[in-house]
């Protein structure tokens, strides 16, 4: 293992370029915020807390994705992915980050009583609406800030164990008692962020962050299809950066077999996410039941009708035709395409899901949301090249990297 | 249904394997085939096959059942048999979508199964020759095929070196055959053991 580039040096030019899009993500941010943001027009507001929520989310949950990823790789003791794993801790040691951001955006929303967002933080409507009082029990100020905390925090520190007990295969060779008690332990730590993520994002958050925008309306289907969303677009990013590293001449470890893997969960997990997707519209469509139908009315048949199906083009179709064949998935410049379409398709997907609910009457995708996203794209590729270049890119006495290198689809 | 002579070598490494299909198939034999206790990977990259073409088939399987779910449904619910359902439209696309899914993969999914009982020659009745019973065990056979030219004792020389446990020559039914495996052949099958 000679020849193995263990140390990341950061390209200058991956910190212009990310310089640059934080720049000019703050620009649009704090002109946003001021026009918009704290401006007396609550339509203004909304667009700006909107926008901001709906992005700061995505990016929480997508970088929370490559946590969930390496732990239920861990648990089914897949070795696979342990040539490009420090990649995917990299990319989730972002969750504190955007968590943060979250947390504040959502905390300001909720303690600022910005009721045309959440309209469950109406106390006088709340008290004469039996629905909404019904559900008051969940949705509730206390309770909101409370689950959110724990959710960041949670997903935050039991992260950070894992990427803790990684370390520990940089430091020497394990003999046959030392990686079956490593094993063991990794399997244990990964238990704790799983069931914490099964409790969180796959279902109570999005139900929380994003469903209770539509206070009155509800999908059992929804916080599965949002953390679809969120993993399909994970697994996206991962391949990005693994196809960036390989391109810098890093990661010699990885090649087209364990891409091929990657681009397999992209293309599974489109399926899946479609699945959701479709089985959430479909039974609506059907029942069409009044209540329920309201959340899609305008988005199929009123101004986000082009979203609506942009969404699934990009997010159904495009992976379907394109990533289907095996050469297609064994191929780093197709892949590295489809990741970034299916990052872009997705988060579209949540700009539906947040704007489609509050600003009703027109699309307001612009400025301020390519602007926000720049800012994100910017932070996140600066904070994961740090955490690339701040610790060893192989885990090289962990037990399982021989199976990975040696891995054959 | 032709006789041919065949070269057998056992393994039971994949370590010892690997490198002796190389040396083998560098040296210029034509190896018909290792059968294996279970799927090594590489194996095939390594005997030089080509990609199956069981997923185009099976492309090909799902989009007719896709065309036939579509054709068929919209036919019956907008010419045959237009019912109100619901209120829906006749043309009710959505409504359709899980039939149409449920098609592609009973299609696709029956499809593959048939072809790749055809390509692999699998049916009921179907009999093939037996190069080693350790096959399905713990052995890895490799089947060479010889030619006029192919100085059997040669080759059998090369695997020992390649580190074959034991080598023999077999005269036997290259393809298949429907019926019972002959008597002539009995010690063959009568569970031999390596020394």
């Amino acid at each position: 293992m000679a020849s193995i580039k263990e140390q990341f040096e950061i390209p200058g030019k991956l910190k212009t370029w990310s310089y640059a899009l934080i720049g000019v993500g703050a620009v649009a941010l704090l002109y946003g915020m001021f026009t918009k943001g704290f401006s007396t027009d609550e339509h203004e507001q909304v667009h700006f807390w909107g926008t901001l929520m709906y992005n700061t989310i995505f990016w929480t949950l997508i970088c929370n994705a490559a946590m969930f990823f390496l732990c239920f790789s861990t648990m089914a003791q897949a070795a696979w992915m342990q040539s490009f794993r420090r990649i995917a801790e990299a990319i989730s040691t972002l969750v504190p980050v955007f968590g943060a951001i979250t947390f504040a955006v959502l905390i300001y929303v909720v303690v600022s009583d910005k009721h045309h967002i959440y309209h469950w933080l109406d106390a006088e409507a709340v008290a004469k609406d039996p629905i909404l009082k019904g559900k008051a029990g969940f949705l509730n100020p206390t309770f909101f800030i409370i689950w959110t905390t724990l959710a960041i925090v949670l997903w935050s520190y039991f992260g950070y164990r894992m990427r803790q007990l990684s370390n520990e295969a940089d430091v020497a060779p394990m003999d046959a008692e030392t990686a079956k008690a490593f094993n063991i332990k990794s399997m244990v730590r990964s238990g704790f962020f799983l069931v914490w993520f099964g409790l969180t994002v796959a279902s109570t958050i999005p139900w929380l962050w994003l469903m209770s925008i539509d206070a009155h309306w509800y999908s059992t289907m929804y916080s599965w299809y949002t953390f679809a969303s969120s993993f399909v677009a994970g697994m996206s990013l991962i391949a990005v950066w693994l196809i960036y590293m390989k391109n810098k001449g890093y990661m010699e470890l990885s090649n087209s077999e364990h891409l091929h893997d990657v681009a397999k969960f992209m293309f599974a997990f489109s399926i899946f996410w479609t699945y959701l997707w479709f089985s959430q519209y479909m039974l609506i469509w059907y029942a069409n039941i009044p209540e329920e139908v309201v959340y899609f009315k305008h988005r199929v048949q009123g101004p986000y009708k082009p979203i609506f199906f942009l969404n699934l083009i990009i997010n159904f179709l495009a992976p379907l035709i394109i990533l289907m064949k095996r050469s297609a998935k064994r191929n780093f410049t197709l892949v590295a395409f489809m990741a970034v379409l299916i990052m872009f398709g997705h988060w579209i997907d949540f700009y539906q899901m947040v704007m489609g609910s509050l600003m009703k009457e027109h699309v307001s995708l612009g400025w301020l949301d390519f602007g926000v996203l720049s800012f994100f794209v910017g932070v996140m590729i600066l904070m994961v090249a740090r955490a690339l270049a701040s610790k060893p890119l192989i885990a090289k006495y962990h037990p399982f990297l021989k199976e990975s290198v040696i891995h054959h689809t | 249904m032709a006789q041919k002579k065949f070269v057998v070598g056992c393994f039971d490494d994949e370590a010892v394997l690997f490198p002796a299909v190389k040396q083998v198939r560098a040296a210029g034999y034509k190896i018909k085939d290792v059968y294996t206790p279970f799927a090594v990977h590489g194996l095939d990259h390594a005997l030089g096959m080509r990609e199956t073409s069981l997923h185009t088939a099976g492309f090909i399987y799902g989009i007719t059942g896709t065309t036939t779910a579509i054709s068929a449904i919209s036919w019956i619910f907008t010419k045959d048999w237009p019912l109100n359902i619901g209120g829906k439209p006749h043309f009710a696309l959505p409504a359709w979508i899980p039939i149409i899914f449920e098609l592609t993969v009973l299609f696709a999914a029956v499809g593959m199964v048939l072809t790749f009982c055809y390509l692999c020659q699998l049916a009921p009745g179907v009999k093939k020759h037996r190069f080693h019973n350790r096959a399905t065990d713990d052995l890895f056979v490799m089947v060479i095929e010889c030619t006029d030219k192919t100085n059997t004792d040669d080759l059998k020389a090369l695997l020992s070196a390649k580190g074959a446990l034991e080598t023999d020559v077999q005269v036997a039914e290259e393809g298949w055959w429907f019926g019972t495996y002959d008597n002539d052949n009995e010690d063959l099958y009568n569970n031999k053991q390596l020394a």
